[in-house]
């Protein structure tokens, strides 16, 4: 159509014609779009707005009442300090098999890489059941257990346990990819310039993966904050001591105390909607960096 | 500093990448590693810099054993073909890396650091781009970074591996003067690994050219053109044509004619004919020739390929003439080859 000037009029004949080629029938697109609207309020919009409506049933005076309960308190402290102690130690172990999957050639590297996908795979409550099993009154290690006064099962240390395990992938499968991307040749750039292992690391390889770390971690938290069926299996859900904030909305919900339930369910809902606007803000920068990383 | 490289073999999962290869560098030297891909070159540069290690065999860095030193101790430059800038860190941040990063008692100051990587800046002829990102600069730019950062740890030996290679034509070709230029002031004993054989020839000071894990021949530009010692040599520096010949009495035979090429000493029997398409003479009759039928004539530059068949098994050979000499199709020539090497299988 480019030849000459005088054909514009077919041109943009040509255009339309090309526009309407690909496009489907002007019903067809709207009844498309509102289904998905539909969709996505009836089953996204819709309960989220239930959620706030219901805490607020009663005025803000006694959603904030229901909130200062010791029990629901204590709740959402356990859920903080679980969710404190998992967090940074699958950071830890995240970036270490990240960093040994993705720069390392080694047999098993196959199953070690499917081994970290387990927690996904199995269900929250196996997670559960299988610490059950390891610490539970029957098992090997009990009387061991028993006899150095440890308790884990229906305590902080079994939540937390539960909780590290189903949190497990969500950073090292966010760096895994991204690391593999970057390939070796920065870390062997600084080696070959005289720095250590360590050196390396801190000063070339962290940052490098920073927006990709944070990304995870975010992920991590969330569903650290969130996870209801391993910890319900190890909990015991001991009011005021072993109960986290979704096992504590489940107890509330049960007894009919229906805005105090809410009230516990909104923060959950809020710490979901904090870690989504994160996360847009954090795929904004991010691939901006994946674009930088693949432009060299 | 003088770089040995002692009957080095190193396998990759049981499959040999080099095979008792051995390569003496002389301080101050500026030698190509030149070879298709999967001779084994990149592996022997990274051995020499320590980051891979070798199955058998010594690397010496002057008089001192370095096979066992890693690869932080051995003190090299390195320059990666994607030259693995610090993408987070401004050029300045990056060419001072190596500086930085030092204990304590080691470490320069902070001034003479950053007096250091602006006087290397300047030497890469990147003054006033201290500030910029990695992101932020042209191919050639990141290239001259990297080796700024590189030759910013005075280092012993200068390891470049395929430098220009994400280069387009223009600028590698003016990277590839400039190079030359820093290493005659900076005299690094210089390692570079290329593909590109009119890269290491117009560079290096020798040439060594690889094949299969081996070494094939090593050389200056002038030796590995005019006198290769191997076929692979001879076909794969410049153009060459191979012809299936004869030997009878020390008279060269093509088919059932002679081409006029006498190779005394050489013992009878079926040889190949190695020479170049501009080492030839045309002649006007034929008595004791090679003649073919133009296939096809191309103009390339200042001179003109013909491509000839010369029979027999539909042997074609490639030529150059002077582009004034014009020849149609399906006209007779009729030539010898001036400058030639017989190779037995």
């Amino acid at each position: 159509m480019a030849h000459d000037g005088t054909a514009s009029p077919t041109g943009t004949g040509n255009t339309e014609l090309v526009r309407v080629a690909t496009s489907e029938h002007r019903l067809a697109r709207y009844g498309l779009i509102a289904a998905a609207l539909t969709f996505v309020g009836l089953f996204l919009v819709l309960p989220l707005a239930a959620v706030f409506t219901e805490a607020m049933r009663n005025g803000p005076g006694e959603f904030l009442t229901v909130l200062s309960d010791p029990e629901t308190f204590a709740a959402i402290k356990l859920t903080l300090l679980v969710a404190g102690i998992a967090v940074p130690l699958n950071l830890v172990f995240g970036i270490a098999a990240a960093w040994a999957i993705a720069k390392f050639e080694f047999k098993g590297k196959a199953f070690l890489t499917t081994l970290i996908d387990l927690p996904f795979s199995v269900s929250p409550v196996i997670s559960g059941l299988v610490f059950v099993l390891l610490f539970g009154s029957h098992s090997l290690l009990a009387p061991w257990l028993q006899s150095h006064g440890v308790q884990i099962l229906f305590a902080v240390p079994g939540i937390v346990l539960a909780t590290v395990f189903v949190t497990f992938p969500f950073v090292a499968r966010e760096l895994i990819p991204l690391m593999q991307e970057q390939g070796t040749s920065d870390e062997e750039a600084a080696l070959s310039l005289g720095a250590s292992g360590w050196q390396t690391f801190w000063h070339v390889t962290l940052p490098n993966i920073k927006w990709g770390l944070l990304y995870g971690v975010l992920l991590c938290n969330a569903r650290a904050m969130g996870e209801f069926g391993a910890v319900s299996v190890v909990s015991g859900h001991i009011r005021g001591l072993t109960n986290t904030m979704p096992l504590q909305v489940e107890i509330l919900y049960n007894e009919y105390n229906f805005v105090a339930a809410f009230a516990v369910a909104t923060l959950l809902a809020l710490l979901a909607l904090v870690t989504l606007v994160l996360k847009s803000l954090l795929e904004m920068k991010y691939s901006a960096q994946i674009a930088a990383s693949r432009r060299h | 500093m003088e770089v040995r490289v002692q009957n080095i073999r190193k396998e990759f999962s049981r499959f040999p990448a080099l095979n008792d290869v051995s390569l003496d560098i002389r301080s101050g030297e500026l030698i190509a590693l030149l070879g298709p891909s999967g001779s084994g070159k990149t592996t022997l540069l990274r051995l020499i810099a320590g980051l891979e290690s070798p199955t058998e065999g010594t690397v010496y860095f002057g008089n001192e054993d370095a096979s066992r030193k890693t690869v932080q101790e051995r003190n090299i430059g390195f320059v990666f073909q994607h030259y693995a800038l610090f993408r987070h860190m401004t050029v300045l941040d990056n060419v001072s890396f190596g500086l930085t990063i030092r204990p304590a008692s080691r470490r320069p100051s902070k001034a003479d650091i950053r007096k250091r990587a602006l006087e290397l800046l300047d030497l890469v002829q990147l003054s006033g781009l201290e500030k910029r990102y990695p992101a932020q600069l042209s191919g050639g730019q990141r290239q001259r970074v990297a080796l700024a950062r590189a030759m910013a740890v005075e280092p012993n030996v200068l390891l470049l591996d395929e430098p220009f290679g994400a280069l387009d034509a223009q600028v590698r070709k003016e990277l590839r003067r400039w190079l030359r230029e820093i290493h005659d002031r900076t005299g690094h004993t210089t390692v570079f690994v290329t593909h590109d054989q009119d890269e290491a020839l117009e560079l290096a000071d020798r040439v060594v050219v690889m094949s299969k894990g081996q070494i094939e021949q090593i050389g200056t530009p002038d030796e590995i053109y005019d006198t290769p010692n191997s076929p692979f040599v001879f076909g794969f520096i410049g153009q060459s044509n191979i012809l299936p010949v004869r030997v009878e009495n020390g008279q060269l035979w093509l088919d059932d004619r002679s081409i006029g090429v006498s190779a005394p000493g050489e013992a009878d029997g079926p040889a190949q004919l190695y020479f170049r398409p501009h080492d030839v003479e045309l002649l006007d009759g034929c008595g004791g020739c090679i003649a073919g039928i133009v296939v096809q004539t191309r103009r390339v530059a200042g001179t003109r390929h013909v491509e000839l068949d010369v029979g027999g098994a539909n042997t074609t050979v490639e030529i150059e003439l002077p582009p004034e000499k014009a020849t149609s199709d399906r006209s007779r020539l009729a030539f010898r080859p001036t400058r030639w090497k017989l190779f037995r299988d």
